[in-house]
């Protein structure tokens, strides 16, 4: 491990990601609309034993949503590095594989866990009531969540070989995450299809996870969520840099 | 120790073999030119040699480490320009050398003073604060060549470092390559299918075709071994070309719109060819005596028919993406 070459991936994907202000701000002002809009709209459904109201429940699922996009992005931004040459630069360098890879990924989340918390932060004008200990914890959970969903996209960055297929991880990948994690709904009165589904999407547990830390509720147990969250970081960052090892 | 050798270093894709039993060898504070025409091999052999890409039979070595076995000592002590361009342009120029520093692990503070020495080099000194992506494309490929040789690399290797520039850019660093190999204790190895950069800037060059050396030797040698003069005739009938064989002060004929015959003393033949063609009733329309350059030793070595490059829709892509990048 080159600790001085992971670094320097890390903050390289952090300045370059920051330099990007559109992408910055859209990709918040996402989050602002669906909690807005969807938040608005569904505002007064009513779902069965939720005992907050819905702009609070979806405040941390909109949060996941968020890491989610993000990470994903940033995993894929690999491709970009691939078409434009800069990947060359990298791979050429004494770095080992897995010293890149590990940069991606810190980068990646950092990128992640710095939107997410921008969110967080615009949480009260929804309702969310934060404290010191709330923030603290809710950064550090987004940091885990995040470590799985970039290694998922440097995964599917690897097997997928030019941008034109970005649209189609979107459909096939982003949104039945996002839309099978109970971060829009609650997962206790789900149609039976859709329950094994929603148990082996990681992001479930992140969205649980969070759910637990700013509301106090949550489907299991927070114990629970972070051994599933720890083993999905352990085994995405695995099947990450045996793929990155072997396809780049 | 050689620079680099190789000996009998093969890499086959699929049906093709790229590169053919190439054995060469480099000595250390040369410049090496590899010569060739486009799909000839040279970047094939020139990425097995960075270590980007694994033999499939055969070895090399570079400063004494296998590519195969030492392929982390080989990275550490080259230097490499790549053919496409390689930089991150959201990144400045600065920061694309800082960040190529910290991934070859030099020290910090020597680091920073080998930055400014190059940026001070290329010419990039007052421009170096600027995202890369405004530069143009003789400041990229000046900026590559200074993040090459950051982390003081033994061997420098330069892919088609000109290819796609202006005549002045070109010029320029054609001069920056130059004073490098005077100034630094360094090999330079590079590929390029221009002959005026090979004979301006190379010590030797090995011309290669269908992945093998056909020629290696020093620009001037190799002049020399295929005759001292060149003839171009303008035949009436161009199909009765291969008729000047037949005189024995003719080395060489090759037919073509126009025929070129390789020949000793152009001056003294001129006149017997002429005699022969009145013989032989053959209509010459136009007689030219000229010096032989490294282009006439590679069309000598290598043909004239015309290759096309096979670019599949995502080299197009790619290239179109790349020129937006600009």
């Amino acid at each position: 491990m080159n600790t001085r070459a992971a670094k320097t991936i890390l903050v390289r994907e952090v300045r370059v990601h920051l330099r990007d202000r559109a992408s910055v701000i859209s990709s918040v002002a996402r989050s602002i609309l669906w909690l807005v809009v969807f938040g608005g709209g569904f505002g007064a459904a009513r779902f069965s034993g939720l005992q907050v109201n819905y702009q609070e429940f979806l405040f941390p699922g909109v949060i996941a949503m968020s890491l989610l996009f993000t990470s994903i992005r940033s995993g894929t931004s690999v491709i970009w590095d691939r078409e434009f040459g800069f990947m060359k630069e990298i791979l050429v360098s004494p770095a080992s594989r897995f010293s890149i890879m590990a940069g991606k990924v810190a980068g990646g989340a950092a990128i992640a866990v710095m939107e997410g918390t921008i969110i967080l932060f615009i949480g009260p004008i929804f309702g969310a009531k934060l404290t010191l200990f709330k923030v603290a914890a809710s950064i550090a959970l987004m940091f885990f969540i995040s470590i799985s969903l970039v290694s998922i996209g440097l995964i599917v960055a690897t097997v997928m070989k030019t941008f034109e297929g970005f649209q189609t991880i979107m459909t096939f990948l982003i949104m039945p995450m996002f839309f099978m994690s109970g971060a829009l709904f609650p997962i206790n009165t789900l149609p039976q299809w859709m329950t094994p589904i929603v148990a082996v999407n990681p992001l479930t547990y992140g969205v649980d996870a969070l759910r637990i830390v700013l509301l106090g509720i949550g489907q299991h147990s927070i114990i629970t969520d972070l051994a599933v969250l720890a083993a999905a970081a352990v085994a995405t960052v695995a099947l990450g840099s045996q793929a990155f090892r072997n396809r780049e | 120790m050689h620079a680099i050798e190789t000996v009998e270093l093969t890499r086959r894709f699929s049906n093709v073999t790229a590169v053919d039993k190439l054995s060469v060898t480099v000595e250390v504070g040369e410049v090496f030119g590899l010569l060739g025409p486009n799909g000839a091999g040279k970047s094939t052999t020139l990425n097995m040699l960075c270590t980007i890409l694994k033999p499939t039979s055969g070895s090399a070595s570079v400063n004494g480490f296998d590519v195969d076995r030492d392929p982390g000592d080989v990275r550490k002590s080259i230097g490499i320009v790549f053919q496409d361009p390689s930089i991150d342009g959201r990144l400045t120029g600065r920061e694309n050398l800082e960040m190529h520093a910290e991934l070859y692990e030099v020290e910090p503070k020597t680091g920073g003073e080998r930055i400014e020495e190059l940026l001070k080099l290329v010419e990039l000194d007052s421009r170096a604060d600027e995202p890369a992506r405004n530069y143009s494309g003789g400041m990229k490929r000046r900026l590559e060549i200074a993040r090459g040789l950051i982390h003081h690399p033994k061997v420098l290797f330069l892919d088609e470092p000109t290819i796609g520039l202006d005549p002045q850019t070109r010029a320029k660093i054609w001069e920056y390559v130059k004073r490098l190999s005077h100034e630094e204790d360094i090999t330079i190895v590079l590929t390029t299918h221009y002959m005026e950069e090979a004979q301006m800037l190379c010590d030797r060059v090995g011309i290669v075709d269908y992945g093998r050396i056909v020629a290696l030797g020093s620009p001037t040698e190799l002049i020399r071994e295929i005759g001292e003069d060149i003839i171009t005739l303008g035949l009436q009938d161009s199909s009765r070309a291969s008729e000047f064989e037949s005189l024995d002060f003719v080395k060489k004929v090759r037919p073509g719109e126009k025929t070129t015959l390789l020949i000793d003393d152009g001056n003294t033949s001129l006149p017997k060819i002429f005699d022969f063609a009145s013989r032989k009733g053959i209509v010459i329309t136009s007689a030219e005596v000229h010096n032989p350059t490294l282009n006439d030793v590679f069309l000598h070595y290598v043909g004239r028919e015309l290759r096309e490059e096979h670019a599949d829709s995502k080299d197009g892509m790619k290239a179109f993406m790349r020129r937006m990048r600009r």
